[in-house]
């Protein structure tokens, strides 16, 4: 691998780097001490790094590095919900939880997601955030996202169609995935075929609780979920997602929090299942982790645990905590809640572990 | 209305180390732009953007905690801005 795996922590923001054919060096930390829930390099200006953090005492901000990580700004103005009238439910963002780059022709632009549900803009690099108030201010905001937990309900996964920077999908968890055609004017539950099964109303259109939704750089029709109930695979222009989590071995199930896709393969995806059964645990199955490979876009999954732990080992693998490379034969690495960073190679053929004793692991990406 | 502000080691990355500065303002809402002008950020860490006290920020006028923006700060007097936090 060439460049930065950036590790966001609970605790503070990590580097890895390679350090010849197999060894890696690890660096910092950096604003030890705060909760860093993702980390995000621009792939329009790769000097450009964007974090979401919070403290466990100070309210959610934004800090950008123009230098790969060297340095960093705080944003001047971060994410923020307007000003309520009175009368009004008065929203405040209690963290920033998701980045996403805006579209490829056009630079500086950022998007930001929020728990409680709130969907935020920059045009300056994330320097300064406004709401997108077509989604903040949608009349049917408070149903979409009326089924929060009491950490919050999540806006995470938003998705800019390389074809069309007015092609927006976002996700909420709970709330489900939306989609808007008009740059976020105006949005619409894009969650037919998806279960919601601890809904009383399984068949509900909104609701659900999406973990992870990706669309492929290359096929920006072809997107994946990784839902709470299940995985999915959506070709649009089709509207009923597919699950393709039905493939996989009844005995390990088709729950997990991250998906992530092949940089150049659309058919292929890794995602790591955990124990979704009784009581949830959220755990590795059985104490034996392992990654879950479908090479044909869900027709069929194969086990890729090769170098991971045989038994006892209980982690969770987040959201933001998955990422691949950018080879043709990528290496796919995740971070762990017990602050572990695995590394594998070759597609994941094999495994090793290439850093312990982290804190608890929010995001793991990859920077050139 | 001069007062003395008290700052938590978790802001003093907005303040340059200092754990106190001197502040202006009839109300703890003065007080808290005052400081904000001259440490950039510091506010939206402390205080939401509905004006409420963020749940891990505690702050007083001299001895007794002050619930509200709205709370008087009169010459002389003493902000402290605490942070209260649990867990590991």
């Amino acid at each position: 691998m060439t460049g930065t795996l950036w590790i966001g922590t609970r605790k503070g923001l990590f580097a890895l780097r390679p350090r010849g054919a197999r060894a890696w060096r690890l660096a910092g930390p950096q604003f030890l001490g705060h909760i860093i829930h993702h980390v995000v390099q621009d792939p329009r200006d790769p000097r450009l790094l964007l974090i979401a953090a919070k403290t466990g005492h100070l309210g959610p901000t934004v800090f950008r590095s123009g230098d790969r990580g060297r340095s960093w700004r705080e944003a001047r103005e971060p994410p923020a919900f307007r000003k309520a009238a009175a009368g009004e439910e008065a929203r405040a963002v209690q963290r920033v939880f998701w980045l996403s780059p805006g579209h490829h022709a056009a630079p500086g632009t950022w998007y930001a997601g929020s728990s409680p549900a709130g969907l935020f803009h920059s045009a300056d690099e994330g320097e300064t955030w406004q709401p997108v108030a077509g989604f903040n201010e949608h009349p049917m905001r408070p149903k979409w996202a009326a089924l929060g937990t009491p950490d919050g309900e999540f806006l995470h996964s938003i998705l800019v169609d390389p074809r069309d920077p007015a092609h927006l999908y976002i996700a909420i968890s709970i709330g489900g995935v939306f989609e808007s055609s008009d740059a976020g004017l105006s949005w619409t539950p894009l969650n037919e075929g998806c279960a919601a099964d601890f809904m009383p109303d399984p068949s509900v259109p909104f609701g659900h609780d999406p973990h992870c939704v990706v669309q492929h750089p290359l096929m920006p029709d072809r997107l994946y979920q990784q839902n709470h109930c299940g995985i999915y695979r959506l070709d649009r222009p089709a509207r009923r997602w597919q699950r393709i989590g039905s493939a996989m071995p009844k005995k390990i199930g088709d729950i997990g929090f991250p998906i992530v896709l092949h940089p150049v393969d659309p058919d292929t995806a890794w995602v790591v299942p955990m124990d979704g059964q009784t009581v949830w645990p959220r755990t590795s199955i059985a104490g034996r982790p392992a990654v879950y490979v479908t090479r044909n876009g869900g027709a069929s999954w194969h086990r890729m645990d090769r170098g991971l732990p045989r038994a006892q080992a209980w982690f969770t693998v987040l959201r933001q905590a998955m990422c691949t490379d950018a080879r043709g034969r990528p290496g796919v690495y995740f971070g762990t809640t017990g602050g572990e960073v695995w590394a594998g190679s070759n597609g994941g053929r094999s495994w090793r572990c290439i850093a312990r004793q982290l804190p608890e692991i929010y995001s793991v990406s990859h920077a050139l | 209305m001069g007062c003395t502000v008290r700052i938590a080691s978790p802001l003093r990355s907005y303040t340059a180390g200092a754990a106190a500065l001197a502040a202006h303002g009839r109300t703890l809402a003065e007080v808290l732009a005052h400081l904000e002008r001259h440490c950039p950020g510091i506010r939206f860490r402390m205080i939401d953007e509905q004006d409420r006290i963020r749940p891990h920020i505690r702050l007083f006028v001299n001895a007794s905690e002050a619930r509200e923006l709205t709370v008087p700060v009169h010459n002389g007097d003493t902000v402290h801005i605490i942070c209260a936090l649990s867990g590991g």
